[in-house]
């Protein structure tokens, strides 16, 4: 019991690179304050892909429509800056609320069913929710987009400037916040919970783990922290239009959290920095076509195996491996 | 409201053929192939480039349709689609959905972004107007009347296929329970190859039809995969039957809903499916005995 009890708390414990890499990522827009726009993006789908972490990676729900809860959250950061007032840290929580309400609704949408239903269930919540704020313009702004948000200075002090190295540090806090929150969350006995129900929501119901309820609650959590970065986003540019909810955003957060690593919280971080590298590079080379190749990276990296592709030695003692696996 | 009721059949007829492939291997491989629009793009693309620059009759350019997106579908499944099979669901979606991504701009890159438009010999062009009434006007597009017969005729064929054929009934021998049915002697792997080839087939000829009624650009993929995906989810897996009202079903409500409340768009089709799928998770139609 012991033994098992240290393996548990060790695996819970910070490394000793974690620091280093939390100061590199404060230090980059104060380093290169040219590159701050870029930092600020990267940590918001970040923490959006943290956020899809929880629910797929953890909970082992297949969810294509999690930008559902990204834009409900920037456009009721972006709303309630226009219409009420223009705190950003207040904003922030009405966003995190906003989006933590639709969650729990959403939640019960997700309990039942195959991988399909719940994709579909998912996807089709996301296209809703395109289609309302598309013809609520009145409200929303539709197709044009919510324009004409002013953020006030966050904390009554830091102003957003043009260079993006205030949103950059904003949105790396947010990060770092909600980051030791999942942290605590997941190796919690309830995070312990969640991996044996992903792993047979069956066996897990024998011994007596409330399945449907635990699924609640992280798809709520999770909804919550995606509403964090929908409004994160809407803050720090001070639009929100459709595509905040469209397949694409969904998409492409599910890329980077399976680049990263699924069920592993630095899987979203890492995959989010990779991605928009990616995009970012590919994109310069070929503008139009970027796709073709975002495709052709998924389809080897599915084919061959992410533990493959990024440790080609594996290659060697692959045969071994195969043979020895338990089935 | 007669006019529309035949336009919603009609659409609802073409979502079937393009689907039915879907449902099919869906239910055989336990597999979630997002690139299936793909393969009804391949059908569109091909019928336009025949009729306009090679000047192949329409007619002739269905079944070539048909052969070529089978072909290729019968190629991708050995070579591509084969090693999936086995991997979680979240491995098939990224990977069918990048294949999705690389049709869309391989597209695009050799056939340009413009919508193509396709050329209907005379005969299916104008309409015949029934009942001339205030109330039950009857309008009906000649060309929507062939998509309604084609695919009525496909469908009886497909029914048959399945119901009273060898073959069909190895093929739900292989649904209900892949491991029982190798085991009586089934050659499950051959069974599924030529599924998913005729599923394909099905996919491009359903492509080359629907190029005029559904608009045929380079995203045409992405576009009607969420429709694909509603009918197979609706319609459940396990039989032709299901998919096959699910079509109508959603053809149906789209056209009157586009019609009757425009400002509601696509909202309607949308909350029907949710609606519909929080009542039956596995599908409107579910056999059972079924795996």
């Amino acid at each position: 019991m012991d033994a098992m009890q240290h393996s548990l708390l060790r695996n819970a414990r910070f490394k000793a690179w974690e620091p280093l890499l939390w100061l590199a990522a404060f230090a980059a827009p104060a380093l290169w304050p040219g590159h701050a726009l870029i930092v600020n993006e990267i940590a918001i789908v970040a923490l959006f892909a943290l956020s899809l972490d929880l629910v797929l990676g953890y909970a082992g729900v297949v969810s294509l429509g999690h930008a559902a809860f990204f834009g409900f959250g920037a456009y009721a950061a972006a709303l309630f800056a226009k219409l009420v007032m223009p705190d950003p840290l207040t904003g922030l929580l009405v966003g995190m609320a906003a989006a933590t309400v639709l969650g729990a609704l959403c939640s019960l949408t997700i309990l039942r069913g195959s991988d399909l239903t719940r994709l579909m269930v998912t996807l089709g919540m996301a296209l809703i929710l395109l289609e309302l704020a598309n013809k609520l313009d009145w409200l929303t702004g539709g197709s044009d987009g919510l324009q004409g948000v002013i953020m006030g200075p966050l904390l009554g002090r830091f102003e957003f400037d043009l260079t993006g190295q205030t949103a950059a540090w904003y949105s790396l806090t947010v990060l770092a916040l909600w980051f030791v929150l999942a942290r605590r969350w997941v190796h919690s006995p309830f995070g312990a919970t969640l991996k044996a129900l992903r792993d047979n929501p069956l066996r897990a119901m024998a011994i007596g783990i409330a399945v449907h309820r635990r699924l609640a609650v992280i798809y709520t959590l999770a909804a919550g922290v995606a509403g964090a970065a929908g409004a994160l986003l809407a803050q720090t540019s001070g639009f929100a239009s459709l595509d905040l909810f469209a397949l694409d955003r969904s998409a492409d957060v599910m890329m980077m959290l399976v680049i990263g690593g699924v069920g592993w919280l630095y899987g979203g971080v890492l995959g989010a920095v990779v991605f928009k590298l990616l995009h970012d590079v590919i994109s310069s080379i070929t503008p139009q076509y970027w796709t073709f190749w975002i495709g052709l990276f998924l389809v080897v990296l599915v084919l061959v195996g992410r533990d493959r592709l990024l440790k080609p030695w594996l290659w060697l003692g692959e045969g071994k491996a195969v043979q020895g696996a338990p089935k | 409201m007669l006019t529309i009721l035949f336009d919603g059949i009609a659409y609802g007829m073409l979502l079937f053929i393009l689907a039915v492939g879907l449902s099919v291997t869906m239910g055989l491989m336990n597999f979630i192939n997002l690139a299936h629009g793909a393969f009804a793009m391949v059908g569109g693309y091909l019928t336009v480039v025949l009729t306009q620059q090679y000047g192949v009759p329409f007619m002739w350019c269905l079944p070539i349709a048909f052969a070529g997106a089978g072909l290729l579908g019968a190629v991708l499944e050995r070579t591509l689609y084969r090693p999936m099979y086995k991997k979680p669901h979240l491995d098939q979606v990224l990977f069918s959905i990048g294949l999705a991504f690389m049709a869309v701009a391989a597209t695009d890159y050799f056939m340009g972004s413009q919508q193509q438009i396709m050329q209907l010999p005379d005969w299916l062009r104008g309409r015949t107007e029934l009942f001339d009434g205030e109330r039950y006007a009857l309008g009906m597009g000649h060309y929507r009347l062939f998509i309604i017969a084609v695919c009525a005729a496909l469908t009886v064929g497909l029914q048959y296929i399945l119901a009273k054929t060898r073959f069909g009934s190895r093929l739900r021998a292989s649904v209900d329970d892949a491991r029982v049915a190798a085991g009586l002697g089934i050659n499950v792997n051959l069974v599924f190859a030529a599924t998913f080839a005729v599923g394909s087939g099905l996919a491009g000829l359903g492509g080359a039809l629907g190029a005029e009624v559904l608009g045929l650009d380079p995203t045409f993929p992405l576009k009607f995969m969420v429709y694909f995906l509603i009918v197979v989810a609706v319609g459940g897996t396990s039989s032709i039957t299901g998919p096959l009202l699910a079509a109508l079903l959603l053809g149906i409500a789209d056209v009157a809903g586009k019609y009757y409340v425009p400002k509601l768009g696509a909202f309607i089709v949308y909350s029907l499916m949710l609606v519909i799928l929080l009542w039956r998770p596995q599908g409107l139609f579910v056999r059972k005995g079924g795996k």
